[in-house]
């Protein structure tokens, strides 16, 4: 048995729609960056959906930044990243494993090195 | 004339003026943040989504921190021995001195942008004005408030561009909104028994000579949205000695009745 909300005669779904797509179409999820101070690096922080760049910039200083958290931020539309897939884990980051060499700890400081 | 009972030297600061004037003049303010800052909390979990509630709310908590330094002041001017929360909590509909745009209802979103646009576009004036105060507190103040209004105007004007150029729907809205607010517009700006004296002392902003700069900011961002200026020239005024529309009741009746009910309770 279905069950449709009931709502006034006149009130049509596509009324409230962009287009008449969907609620949220045009609408797309952003990641949210936040540089904490001066000399270090954006670091994610979150994500959030907004329908252009300035409203995801606005909505993730409202978000993201209430108490103090940053001074930039850089949004990113989710689309735009491309990610590795975890089913490549092992070929991609594994083989670093073995290879101790890649590591500065790996070497002896020679003894008259010595402003290093 | 003797404007306190403090000993922040008032007198001396108004001369020329009379001796209650600014603390009416810092309770005009005050009022008006109160006031929306409570309108605004009303849509709090009822936004379209997440993001724009907690931007509504952000926005409520500024306005209401301003309202707090302000009324914190003004009951510091009385010198009475009444706090802030005494000014806010119990004082009646006709001892209120907001303008009759902020205590207007919500409406849809649409309507709630229109009436915050035109408070931020106000308020940003004001504050500029207001930053030169020879009144330092005041002045401290509106350091403080114009970084948040330059924020709030980013926001609330960014969306009229967004829901005026949006669909038939949003646009038709948000005239709609324009429309029904227009005429709580020239009381933003009508010359008062005291802000104009406090203007010439140098202490407050004169309201009329904050509306060219209000009038160029919202027909640069009507433009931008394609939405029309009205041309009617009905307008309500009065907020200022008291008088209101019916909602300013309502609103305070559910803002206070806590404190009316258990004077004095603390949470």
């Amino acid at each position: 048995m279905s069950y449709s909300v009931p709502r006034l005669a006149e009130e049509r779904d596509t009324d409230f729609m962009p287009q008449g797509e969907g609620r949220f179409s045009g609408w797309s999820l952003w990641e949210v960056f936040i540089r904490q101070r001066r000399g270090m690096s954006h670091v994610h922080a979150g994500s959030l959906h907004a329908p252009d760049a300035e409203m995801a910039l606005q909505s993730a200083r409202d978000v993201y930044t209430r108490r103090g958290e940053g001074i930039s931020l850089w949004v990113v539309r989710s689309s735009d990243i491309t990610a590795s897939d975890a089913s490549d884990a092992d070929s991609l980051f594994e083989p670093t494993g073995d290879k101790p060499y890649r590591e500065a700890t790996f070497y002896q400081v020679p003894a008259e090195v010595k402003w290093l | 004339m003797v404007v306190t009972g403090t000993s922040e030297g008032g007198a001396d600061r108004l001369a020329g003026v009379p001796g209650s004037s600014l603390f009416r003049y810092v309770l005009y303010h005050a009022d008006d943040n109160l006031i929306l800052a409570q309108r605004l909390a009303e849509w709090i979990s009822r936004a379209h989504d997440l993001e724009e509630d907690i931007a509504l709310a952000n926005i409520a908590l500024d306005l209401l921190g301003r309202a707090r330094m302000l009324l914190a002041y003004a009951a510091q001017l009385e010198g009475k021995g009444r706090s802030e929360d005494d000014l806010a909590m119990f004082r009646s509909e006709r001892e209120f001195t907001n303008l009759l745009l902020v205590e207007q209802p919500n409406g849809d979103f649409a309507h709630t942008m229109v009436r915050q646009f035109f408070f931020d576009a106000y308020q940003l004036g004001l504050w500029k004005s207001l930053i030169r105060s020879a009144d330092s507190p005041l002045a401290a103040i509106a350091g403080k408030a114009i970084k948040e209004t330059r924020y709030h105007l980013r926001h609330s004007s960014h969306w009229l561009v967004r829901l005026g150029a949006g669909t038939t729907e949003s646009r038709r809205r948000t005239q709609r909104a324009i429309d029904g607010l227009w005429r709580f517009v020239p009381e933003m700006f009508e010359p008062d028994e005291v802000s104009d004296p406090l203007a010439d002392a140098g202490i407050g902003a004169c309201p009329n000579r904050l509306q060219p700069a209000w009038d160029l900011c919202v027909q640069d961002t009507f433009s931008t949205a394609g939405l029309l200026l009205p041309d009617d020239p009905f307008s309500r005024s009065g907020g200022r000695s008291g008088f209101h529309t019916e909602h300013l009741g309502y609103l305070l009746a559910e803002m206070q009745w806590m404190q009316r009910s258990y004077p004095g309770m603390q949470w």
